[in-house]
């Protein structure tokens, strides 16, 4: 194969791979609009609280250390134990079902019946909010996220591919991290038991009722309250998953939550209510903003187009295709 | 009643303003929260201990006490502007924004204010100029004597052979980032090398794109311009692609614990430019130990001591106290007016036996500022990063800059300045 087309394949099969880092925060995003209509502006928040969470309990961290030693005069920071990485994974879920229920207690249930954007001014109340909690409970510095993850270029892919050159051209081989490999598999298992828990159990049946008309829902005796906080906790497992993700590739910081903006172009194409929409909007935008970068954005126009060329992709797909690409049509009768 | 009360309360604050108008004031325009907090938080606590430790141990600064009064900006240019604005009028010193952003919009608020701005290898480089910018000051170093340091460091690397390499800029895509595109290309110029420009998106948590870019290009070497997670995110890609680390150096800004503890051990032989030591054998730090930390008076936690950025705001706060020790002498007062501080500032001078008295022997380069001369030497030495230890060494000794390009290119710049805002040049005459 000529070098160009190689290198070509290269940035495509990195650009998916990112991609498929996007949708896991995107797919956060579409569970809690789907079944309540909030556009949850602190998905990202969500992401950065729960993985400085799981490094907290993980390396056994005091929670509120700062606080409880400004206010006692105590020096106390650590528990002196690490806690192994499934059981600090397991640990951290619980956290994010806590607060999804108290999310859900005292913010959207008193919030029934509101128009959207209040809704929505909501979660960016509880962004802000959560962005100072998450700090004053593990504190605003760095920190280093481990859970045994591979990552690094995988040897293999690059012996086998760099036979394929023509013969005579220097050709390095294919680089993919095995971190995005592994973040490929986990995401297709997180969807795939996504979809067999909402098509297939009762509790899935019934948040996916509550998605179609809470109020038909509510008529038939499913609980909101149940349901919300049962979505709100399967969109922190996805955070979690995303902030494990990202995390480990950039270490903890504030930065993190910041990773909600690449969601957006892949809300806007693959539309803001399907699952499978928000993995094929994150492959599209991961691998175009890849392509046009590598084709276009670097050699003509001084590079860094990646964070532009994904909202222009997602503003054309919105021209043509309000609802996104599999979004539902919105028909209001009059 | 309610009158016997406001007349009280009035009184009040006319006693407790008259007392905090004798202090010697400095605001701390700090960010610790933001996306730049892991590295702001360490430089504030470095700053805000020292001046704590000053004030304990000795009472303040020639017997006047001390009073800091922190600002969060977080790291947000218009809350920085706003900080300047609420504070200025408490008596405010020196201001240290650690923003080269929140800089280029205090230079001309400070100059018209008649208040000092030390912006201590950041802000705008061509500021080393005093001839133009009276107020501020960007002293031991800056930007460009940064990218000069690098590129004399790997002239003595290979024998002063750089003809035909190539050196790679991996830069965060915002004016703090350009900053030395211009001193590596004329550098370049001058020793044949080209320079391949490759921008990040801020902030930089995704690199593929670059990273790619450079395992297909394989240049000679890397020099990376960044802040925040841009860096610890390179560190890693670099890794990944397995560049090797001693071909891989960073600005200042890029080199601080933040950014390689993530990468792990793949971050082991990278390499940063810096203006200051390294590590926590100081005799200061046992003084900040004794007199702040054990104390419960520490600015934070009391655990970043002797990491890169917390010695970088010690180092800052230390010479903003050396400046008003040199005022005081000036003016033969304790309690020194901005204006004041400013000449304490121009007339400064660091030897090593003042290092030394100070329990910092050999943190930092000899210099002295002057009148036209704002800069400093501009020297720098080489750290780097040991994953075992966890430990930063200085693996060269502090050497200057190239000053024929630095100073062709700050009086170019300066004097365009100078040009666009009526600035005469002949202050120091």
């Amino acid at each position: 194969m000529p070098i160009w087309l190689l290198n070509t394949l290269e940035v495509s099969i990195n650009g998916l791979m990112t991609g498929v880092l996007y949708s896991l925060v995107a797919l956060g995003f579409v569970l809690i609009f789907k079944s309540s209509g909030v556009f949850n502006y602190a998905q990202g928040v969500m992401a950065l609280f729960a993985a400085q969470s799981l490094v907290g309990i993980q390396t056994g961290q005091v929670p509120f250390a700062h606080l409880i030693n400004a206010i006692t005069g105590l020096h106390v920071s650590r528990f002196g134990f690490d806690v192994p990485s499934i059981l600090a994974i397991i640990l951290t879920t619980l956290v994010m079902v806590v607060f999804a229920w108290v999310v859900v207690r005292v913010i959207m249930v008193r919030l029934v019946n509101q128009e959207p954007i209040i809704l929505f001014m909501a979660t960016i109340g509880l962004a802000y909010f959560m962005e100072g909690f998450g700090d004053l409970m593990w504190g605003a510095e760095l920190k280093s996220l481990d859970v045994g993850l591979p990552s690094g270029g995988s040897f293999w892919i690059e012996d086998v591919t760099a036979q394929w050159a023509r013969e005579g051209e220097t050709y390095w081989g294919m680089y993919v991290d095995t971190l995005d490999i592994w973040a490929t598999v986990i995401a297709v298992f997180l969807v795939a038991g996504l979809t067999i828990f909402a098509q297939y159990t009762k509790a899935g049946t019934a948040m996916r009722a509550v998605a179609d008309d809470h109020q038909a829902a509510l008529s038939v005796g499913i609980s909101l309250n149940r349901i919300w906080i049962m979505v709100w906790s399967i969109a922190g497992f996805v955070a979690l998953v995303a902030g494990i993700m990202w995390g480990a590739k950039s270490g903890v910081q504030f930065s993190l939550s910041l990773i909600a903006l690449k969601a957006l172009p892949v809300l806007m194409l693959g539309g803001f209510t399907s699952i499978p929409g928000a993995i094929v909007g994150g492959l599209i935008i991961g691998m175009g903003e890849k392509l046009f970068e590598f084709a276009i954005g670097a050699p003509f126009l001084g590079g860094a187009t990646e964070n532009w060329f994904a909202y222009v992709l997602a503003l054309l797909f919105l021209v043509f295709r309000p609802q996104g690409l599999f979004g539902d049509k919105i028909i209001e009768r009059v | 009643m309610k009158l016997k009360t406001l007349v009280l309360a009035a009184c009040t604050t006319a006693i407790v303003a008259g007392s905090a108008s004798a202090d010697l004031v400095f605001p701390l325009l700090d960010y610790r929260t933001g996306p730049y907090a892991s590295g702001g938080i360490p430089f504030a606590d470095g700053y805000a201990d020292y001046l704590t430790l000053l004030q304990e141990r000795d009472g303040g600064i020639g017997g006047e006490p001390i009073r800091q009064i922190p600002c969060e900006t977080g790291y947000n240019t218009e809350r920085g502007v706003e900080c300047y604005e609420s504070t200025k009028g408490e008596g405010a010193l020196v201001y240290q924004p650690l923003s080269t952003g929140i800089t280029y919009q205090l230079i001309p608020k400070v100059t018209a204010d008649d208040i000092p701005m030390h912006t201590m290898g950041y802000g705008r480089t061509s500021a080393s100029n005093g001839e133009v910018f009276s107020h501020v000051f960007n002293y031991p170093a800056n930007y460009w004597d940064a990218a000069s340091g690098i590129v004399n460091y790997l002239l003595e690397e290979t024998g002063g052979d750089l003809e035909g390499k190539t050196i790679a800029l991996v830069y965060h895509d915002s004016s703090f980032g350009a900053e030395p595109i211009r001193t590596l290309q004329a550098l370049g110029e001058e020793h044949g090398f080209t320079v391949s420009l490759k921008a990040v998106s801020p902030p930089g948590n995704e690199q593929r794109s670059t990273w790619l870019e450079v395992r297909r290009e394989r240049p000679d070497y890397v020099i990376m311009w960044g802040w925040g997670v841009q860096n610890s995110v390179a560190i890693q890609e670099a890794a990944n692609i397995r560049f090797p680390m001693n071909n891989f150096y960073g600005v200042w800004w890029s080199g601080s614990e933040n950014d390689v503890i993530p990468a792990g051990a793949g971050a082991d032989g990278y390499r940063s430019v810096t203006f200051h030591g390294v590590g926590d054998d100081y005799p200061v730090y046992d003084d900040i130990q004794a007199h702040v930390v054990d104390a419960g008076l520490a600015a934070g936690a009391g655990d970043q001591i002797g990491t890169v950025l917390y010695n970088r705001g010690m180092y800052a706060a230390m010479l903003a106290a050396e400046a008003v020790k040199t005022a005081q002498e000036i003016h033969g007062v304790a309690d020194i007016t901005p204006a004041m501080m400013r000449d304490g500032m121009e007339a400064l001078v660091i030897d090593e036996a003042k290092m030394e008295a100070l329990g910092l022997p050999g943190f930092g380069p000899e210099f002295s500022v002057s009148c036209a001369d704002h800069g400093g030497p501009g020297s720098s030495a080489m750290a780097e990063w040991d994953a075992d230890t966890q430990t930063w060494s200085l693996i060269s000794d502090f050497a200057d800059p190239d000053k024929d390009v630095i100073g062709r290119l700050v009086m170019e710049d300066s004097l365009a300045y100078a040009a666009e805002n009526n600035i005469p040049e002949t202050r120091c005459e």
